[in-house]
């Protein structure tokens, strides 16, 4: 504001008393606005809670409907899932089976290469090489997973035939192996940020004693950065049994009921891509039947995210 | 003078020093996989699609024959997801952050909030897709409109929005809130004309973000039963229209080789898309953030 606005500004406010202004403050409408701010914010707020009872309910409300049709203990116990067959049968079990090779799978990339990728990050790379690691390693993570999908099938796989002759089109370690690669920045950039946590006075503590870096590294700085670790891995290996794209392009839909994994498989969330791309009536069993596996599913990320959760939370060692 | 003489040093613990050496070298190789492979899935999709990649790509609409096949229903249809999914999810999770921060108190229903936000984060977008179908497409009869999948992606982002708000907002210093306190204003002209601008580079960053993550997820869509084969656009919200990853999910999964050429196409532009979010998202970061 120039000078001579400020003049003017002093003049008009020269004319009231302070006492004036805000009793003239109180009377306008904006107090009364004021007053509702909170609860319109707070009905924005209840939208997240909303969405969390409406993912539980329907869940809920249509696995029900599919109990009904379909008894649990066959859900649970029954070795097959054909439920487009003639003489149906609703066993889960291959469908878990199949989402466990492919976490496994994962696992066994990412947690080796991710870990790894945090350590050196964290105490070998200088500034600068982080600096540019980092975002690279961001964009790796946020490539859709179609695309990913699309690289398993058209590159991974290829690749691996020539390797192994057996292997089918659709088979389990091909898109084991792209989900692996898809979670490792997430193991690498939470593992990293519980690395870098640990403070500098115990890694001095240890060099002093003369340690060699990595004998610091394995034996203080790990151990004490452990609970976030597992934190990382936990939720990586929930995103890896979440993930759809690159198992229903690449994966098949064959759910079976052994360790192969050089054939084709089905997971859980491809059965329901599988159910959502066909044409599966409203009403029908096979149509309810992707709640009772969504539910599932549901189950299975829940529990590992609140074991994340709780391990960072509680077992956290403080300085 | 050195206190330490490391010939000495390295003559007594040679074992330990190798050791040290070759692990950071294993160390250094496992974080240039990850270079290594993002350099090998752009190099394939980038050979692969650019052939593809001419103006009819863009003005055509899909077709059953590869050479014909082009993404212009789908292109649009991003654009129009994108249309209800920003206004929606930014209010949602812009007035959530605002109640969480400056108004909340510290009891179990705020902390209730809190954590069932972070568990939303964790579910996978599948799940997310079957709501969806359930609320909007079903029980709301939207049925498989921009509408209904534009309400279900904005759930699925709402709290990575929130998240990164919340963030903005609490690194906004106390003393800019309270010198507008002390010139007489009231809490919520405060927020709207302090708090905010002051928090808006965070917040923008982190909804394009999310906004990006919407344009490449495909799951909650194929759920909610979104067509991938369409021949025409979009005139309202009500309408029924498809999406690039979609799109690219229908030529993968064809037999035919040379759709595989076309997916690839589709996935430079996908992916040229998402960059460009991105570079406006680091752009936005480096020009406007304020250290305080």
């Amino acid at each position: 504001m120039n000078e001579e606005g400020v003049t003017i500004l002093r003049v008009q406010q020269a004319q009231y008393s302070i006492r004036e202004m805000i009793q003239e403050r109180k009377q306008k409408k904006r107090i009364q606005i004021e007053r509702f701010i909170p609860s319109i914010l707070l009905l924005t707020a209840a939208v997240s809670i909303l969405t969390t009872l409406g993912i539980v309910f329907t869940l809920i409300f249509e696995t029900i409907t599919f109990f009904k049709e379909v008894s649990v203990s066959e859900f649970f116990t029954a070795d097959k899932w054909y439920p487009f067959a003639e003489a149906a049968s609703y066993g889960v079990m291959p469908l878990v089976l199949g989402t466990l090779k492919i976490t496994m799978i994962a696992a066994l990339v990412a947690v080796p290469i991710g870990l790894a990728t945090a350590i050196y990050l964290s105490e070998y790379a200088s500034e600068k090489t982080r600096r540019v690691i980092k975002p690279i390693l961001e964009v790796l993570a946020g490539v859709p997973t179609i695309v990913y999908g699309f690289f398993a099938l058209t590159f991974v796989t290829p690749v691996l035939r020539s390797i192994f002759p057996s292997l089918e089109m659709f088979n389990a370690l091909s898109p084991g192996l792209v989900v692996g690669i898809m979670i490792t920045p997430m193991i690498a950039s939470l593992s990293e940020d519980a690395l870098v946590s640990v403070p500098r006075a115990m890694r001095e503590g240890a060099l002093a004693l003369g340690s060699t870096k990595l004998e610091v590294t394995l034996k203080v700085v790990l151990p004490a950065a452990i609970s976030g670790i597992v934190a990382s891995i936990v939720l990586a290996l929930s995103r890896a049994i979440g993930e759809t794209m690159i198992v229903s392009v690449a994966g098949g839909s064959t759910p079976s009921l052994n360790m192969d994994v050089t054939t084709s498989i089905q997971t859980m969330t491809a059965y329901i891509v599988q159910v959502s791309t066909g044409d599966a009536g409203y009403g029908t069993t096979i149509y309810y039947s992707i709640y009772a596996v969504g539910m599932t599913l549901f189950l299975f990320t829940l529990v590992m995210n609140l074991l994340a959760q709780y391990i960072s939370r509680k077992v956290r060692e403080e300085y | 003078m050195k206190l330490i003489d490391k010939t000495i040093v390295a003559k007594k613990m040679p074992i330990r020093l190798v050791r040290n050496t070759i692990l950071k070298g294993l160390f250094f190789l496992a974080t240039t996989f990850g270079l290594l492979v993002l350099g090998i899935l752009l190099y394939r999709i980038f050979t692969q699609g650019i052939g593809y990649l001419d103006w009819d790509f863009f003005q055509n609409f899909a077709s059953r024959r590869p050479e014909e096949a082009g993404i212009k229903a789908a292109l649009i249809g991003s654009i129009w997801l994108m249309l209800v999914v920003a206004p929606v999810a930014l209010l949602l999770g812009l007035g959530t952050a605002i109640y969480l921060e400056e108004y909340a108190k510290k009891n179990w229903f705020t902390s209730f909030i809190k954590l069932n936000i972070s568990n939303l984060a964790g579910v996978p977008s599948i799940i997310f897709g079957l709501l969806g179908l359930t609320i909007f497409v079903r029980a709301l009869a939207l049925e498989r409109s921009v509408l209904a999948a534009g309400l279900t992606m904005s759930l699925l982002v709402l709290p990575v929005i929130i998240v990164a708000a919340q963030e903005a907002i609490r690194s906004v210093p106390r003393e800019l809130r309270e010198a507008s306190y002390g010139m007489g204003a009231t809490k919520w002209q405060t927020i709207v004309r302090v708090v905010l601008p002051a928090a808006i580079p965070g917040i923008l960053t982190g909804s394009i973000l999310a906004l990006s993550r919407a344009v490449g997820e495909t799951a909650p869509l194929v759920v909610v039963g979104i067509p991938m084969f369409i021949a025409f656009l979009p005139k309202t919200v009500f309408d029924t229209f498809t999406v690039l990853p979609m799109q690219i999910y229908n030529w993968t999964s064809r037999p035919q080789e040379e759709f595989q050429s076309v997916a690839a196409a589709g996935i430079l532009v996908l992916l040229f898309l998402l960059i460009f979010m991105n570079s406006i998202a680091v752009f936005i970061r480096n020009k406007f953030q304020k250290r305080y």
